[in-house]
């Protein structure tokens, strides 16, 4: 019994040590803008990597996203005589919550694992050692740009989400469905408003790219130096991200939309 | 490995690709291009009931979209709703003595301001007041009206 109570005091404060971590690694990082701004070419290199070649699986998705929404909302909207609000269900699902959240769990998938995977295997074969050997900070050199490209990319993907998915609906809507082409795209553009809906969807965006980034690098940063553990911390970013994005998605949507 | 121009371009395709999306998610999904809520200018009027009317209902005059309802509050002295309308500027030529009446479109649908265009000479300039108005109709309260003149016609069989 006794020894239950200290294993579980053990974890919680294992737990608390790792989450105040996180939370310097954090400063640590994003002080390291300073050495960041003179050497924009390493933010274009990351960005490369995280955002650009994210792009397949994000825009694809949309596409389909898009579709289906379209085909669902068809069907509950026929229903109720009001075929002409398809384009609005799709666009406002679209901008306000999918592609933000659809968007980031893709994202911490296709490139928050990878950032992970990539620290923690610098971190094992000692190529973070050998920077700090030759007097440079990893954490400036290796994450901060790594931080900053996550940060940019994730709302650039997250609107090309929404815009293919809303092309997506306007397909499968207009072209095979046979909704009204102008009213799909005027009942759309009379309910849709740019502050409530598309700005406060890239301010999700934004958080949600800040949050996986953030934690893909601290996963990578902080693995156990093994192969197993680059695994472990590989699974955990994916985790830890997919419920970070759906737990903020709630706090963020209370206090946008939440009247 | 790529080199450094190439990827320099692509990264710039990227963050172009990211504009042009925005730039479509503003001019054909959102209202951003049509109207925005601060220009215009803002004209007042007093309902007894408005019924569904919410912020951000269109105000129309012949099913045309003038503008939008702004702000709605309740008046606590004379136990109204006061309703503020944002009308776009290039509609200037509405006379002072218009009358607004809350519509609903379609059976179902959401409910907006239509406005009857008076005859006086004096048009409405920014703060002035709509007089006279019409509230929203209730459906619960036809429905009552029909049964109860249903039921006096019973009456003097």
């Amino acid at each position: 019994m006794l020894d239950a109570l200290a294993r579980f005091g053990r974890h919680g404060m294992a737990a608390l040590e790792r989450f105040g971590r996180a939370h310097l690694l954090f400063l640590q990082i994003v002080a390291g803008i300073t050495s960041l701004l003179p050497r924009p070419g390493l933010l274009v290199t990351q960005t490369y990597s995280v955002g650009v070649r994210t792009i397949v699986i994000v825009t694809v998705s949309g596409l389909f996203v898009g579709m289906v929404l379209s085909l669902q909302g068809y069907y509950v909207l026929s229903q109720f005589a009001a075929e002409d609000s398809l384009g609005v269900m799709v666009a406002a699902s679209l901008v306000r919550e999918l592609g933000p959240v659809v968007t980031a769990l893709l994202f911490a998938g296709r490139a928050g694992s990878a950032l992970t995977a990539e620290i923690g295997l610098m971190k094992a074969t000692e190529q973070l050692s050998g920077l700090e050997m030759m007097a440079v900070d990893p954490v400036r050199r290796i994450l901060t740009p790594r931080f900053f490209a996550g940060l940019i990319s994730m709302p650039v993907l997250a609107v090309l989400f929404s815009a293919i998915g809303a092309l997506g609906g306007y397909f499968v809507g207009v072209g095979l469905l046979g909704v009204d082409d102008g009213a799909f795209w005027s009942q759309m553009q009379a309910k849709i408003d740019w502050n409530e809906d598309v700005i406060n969807g890239v301010i999700k965006s934004l958080v949600f790219g800040l949050v996986c980034t953030w934690i893909a690098l601290f996963q990578g940063y902080d693995s156990v130096p093994t192969s197993e553990g680059v695994s472990r911390a590989t699974t955990r970013t994916v985790v830890h991200s997919a419920l970070a994005v759906l737990v903020l998605d709630f706090v963020l949507t209370a206090m946008m939309f939440g009247e | 490995m790529m080199k450094i121009r190439q990827v320099e371009i692509v990264v710039g395709a990227f963050m172009a690709a990211g504009l042009v999306a925005l730039f479509f998610l503003a001019m054909q999904v959102s209202n951003l291009s049509a109207f925005t809520t601060g220009e215009g200018y803002a004209v007042t009027a007093r309902f007894d009931n408005i019924g569904g009317l919410k912020v951000r209902s269109p105000v129309a005059m012949a099913g045309v979209r003038l503008g939008r309802v702004v702000e709605i509050r309740y008046d606590q002295s004379s136990y109204e709703a006061l309703v503020t309308l944002r009308i776009e500027s290039q509609y200037d030529q509405i006379p002072d003595d218009t009358f607004a009446k809350i519509y609903t479109s379609g059976l179902l649908g959401e409910q907006y301001i239509g406005l009857d265009p008076g005859g006086s000479e004096e048009m409405l300039v920014d703060g002035g007041e709509i007089t006279m108005t019409q509230s929203a109709l209730v459906l619960e309260e036809i429905i009552g009206q029909f049964l109860f003149s249903k039921a006096e016609e019973k009456g003097f069989e």
